[in-house]
């Protein structure tokens, strides 16, 4: 079968690897219909994230039809059904994943002795993202192999195009949950740092969970367009100045809730110095991740406020204002999604035409340009935001 | 595939796909000759910061031994972010830096300098060099510029097939579950305040 492979960085390819196989009795196999290139591939794109090794298949937003099974599934998930492939492997069993704590599933990585050695605990096995997590074979490709796919999975109906359910494998509940674990009040001014994929999905969310002002920080024209026409209040920041801006839209207050779609590879420009400093450090191997959106959301937020961090940060970073942080009494909710714990529920409001998360697609193209597209997306260029890759 | 892609597989499982054959990389031309450029200056970085008397003696440059030093901290900086993702960066500062060598290696060429021979070979040298790392920037530039491609307007993707307005607050049937609870809002503060 094809599929993009990771060679090192800013080296995908699209080549030809042997198709995946049933390991286990809940495994099976996905004959992938639609995929999608994530923010957080970039990251791997630029080799960012430890332990990717040459040959690696990437992708961890994925969708198609079953059409193999292993023999431990118990008429759970059969062949044919049409699903949604959430980027979290879970076993659905463990203590975490009982408390819907999806994404620290503590059986799902199998290789769970290095993330134990790197993060002192395991998290769950990532499908396409390191071997940190897993070394899964990820899903831009023309069949994906989903270990333990009777937790795993999401059904989908018929009759619904792939661009709407797409998805839910990763950004809208990413987009979500940073939403929903940010508390959202009726009385909150939100600021959404980062107007990409996940930051849109984040922006929708805030909407429909009553936010009173939403306000998008980016300096994309393209992005910051999409997130006004989804409700948001704008702030480019190549233009204004963020903190002024954000106080001014608050009453001097500062915004009550925060969150960082960023993550660990914060825009370096001369007119910010620390983030210059960030990338100095970074190329020197001093500081894995350039977290200047961290510092400034902990220098703007509202005293007793929320931080939400739904933005992948790798490893160690510099500079962390915690003084403000205490003193202000801010609480930090972060980490990969439980998409598991939110797609129902997600499912039906696309049903339900709450929201159709496919405004977000700007490209769609055949995955043998998947390579070319990596680029165009980390460039910028074209007004790319999403891409979706068609095996 | 190459041995490195081969000798990973043995990090992976029976079932898990491996790499047959090999497709195009989204690294380009411009790409790879950036990290080639890149590799080129560390290894003459190295090489003018720890020998730095070889190369004043062979271009009849001797006492310059500190200013050869400097410039091969400075053809490392080059390197290194030839290197990195601001590849663009790295190339542009090789340019000027090979600006800087010529006129350098230009105060060389005098009628008395014994090594002129050296010194010829040397600019001839460097003007190969910069021609290759200008064209390399230009494209390198180009390819990544954000200018490439259509400039689009995404005004009417709210993502609400209601609209905006009516969409605001349509998931307040949603109940943050417990552990996501944050500190209660104004309003139930005051309340439970009154009523005490």
């Amino acid at each position: 079968m094809r599929a993009l492979v990771w060679h090192g960085k800013e080296d995908i390819r699209c080549d030809t690897v042997s198709d995946p196989e049933i390991e286990d009795g809940r495994d099976v196999i996905v004959k992938v219909t639609s995929c999608a290139i994530c923010g957080s591939d970039l990251h791997l794109f630029h080799n960012f994230i430890p332990a990717m090794l040459p040959g690696d298949v990437l992708g961890h937003e994925t969708m198609g039809e079953v059409v193999e099974t292993g023999r431990g599934l118990n008429g759970k998930v059969k062949k044919g059904d049409r699903v949604v492939v959430p980027f979290t492997i879970v076993c659905g069993e463990c203590d975490q994943c009982k408390r819907g704590y999806f994404s620290v599933c503590q059986r799902s990585n199998r290789k769970k002795h290095l993330a134990d050695k790197v993060f002192g605990h395991t998290t769950a096995g990532l499908f396409g993202y390191s071997h940190l997590t897993g070394g899964y074979p990820g899903g831009q490709a023309e069949y994906l192999r989903v270990p333990f796919a009777d937790a795993t999975v999401q059904k989908v109906p018929e009759g619904i195009p792939d661009e709407k359910l797409l998805f839910l494998s990763d950004i809208f509940p990413t987009g979500w949950q940073a939403a929903v674990q940010a508390d959202i009040q009726p009385t909150d001014t939100v600021a959404i740092w980062g107007c990409g994929p996940v930051g849109q999905m984040t922006i929708r969310s805030a909407i429909l969970l009553g936010a009173e002002q939403v306000i998008a920080i980016d300096h994309l024209p393209e992005r910051l367009e999409m997130a006004e026409a989804g409700g948001a209040i704008t702030i480019n920041f190549d233009e204004e100045n963020v903190v002024e801006r954000l106080n001014e839209l608050t009453g001097g207050e500062g915004p009550e809730k925060c969150i960082d779609c960023i993550g660990m590879e914060s825009h370096v420009t001369p007119s910010l110095p620390d983030t210059v400093y960030d990338r100095a450090k970074q190329i020197l191997l001093a500081e894995s991740d350039r977290p200047h959106v961290l510092r400034e959301m902990i220098y703007v937020c509202r005293p007793g406020g929320l931080i939400s961090i739904p933005g992948v940060y790798g490893g160690l970073v510099d500079k962390i204002p915690m003084g403000a942080a205490m003193n202000k009494g801010l609480t930090f909710r972060m980490g990969q999604t439980h998409v598991q714990r939110w797609t129902g529920d997600l499912l039906r409001r696309i049903e339900e035409e709450q929201i159709d998360p496919s405004f977000v697609i700007t490209h769609e193209v055949p995955l043998d340009q998947g390579p070319e597209m990596y680029r165009t997306f980390r460039d910028k260029q074209d007004s790319c935001i999403k891409v979706v890759l068609k095996p | 595939m190459t041995n490195i892609t081969s000798f990973s597989n043995i990090t992976r499982s029976e079932g898990d796909p491996k790499v047959l054959r090999s497709g195009p990389s989204s690294r380009g031309v411009p790409d790879s000759l950036a990290k080639g450029l890149g590799w080129f200056s560390l290894g003459l970085g190295l090489t003018e910061l720890l020998a730095p008397g070889r190369i004043t003696r062979a271009l009849g440059m001797e006492g310059k031994e500190a200013l050869v030093r400097v410039y091969g901290a400075r053809e490392i900086g080059s390197g290194i972010l030839s290197l990195s993702v601001d590849k663009n960066v790295g190339l542009w500062s090789r340019v000027a830096g090979d600006g800087l060598d010529i006129a350098t290696v230009l105060t060389a060429l005098r009628p008395d300098n014994p090594k002129r021979g050296n010194v010829a070979i040397a600019l001839a040298l460097l003007v190969g060099i910069t021609a290759v790392d200008l064209i390399d920037a230009q494209t390198s530039t180009a390819r990544h510029s954000r200018a490439v491609g259509r400039k689009r307007s995404y005004r009417d993707r709210s993502g609400f097939p209601r609209g905006v307005q009516a969409s605001r607050g349509a998931a307040r049937d949603f109940k943050t579950p417990s552990d996501l609870r944050h500190a209660p809002a104004l309003a139930a503060v005051s309340k439970k305040t009154t009523a005490a």
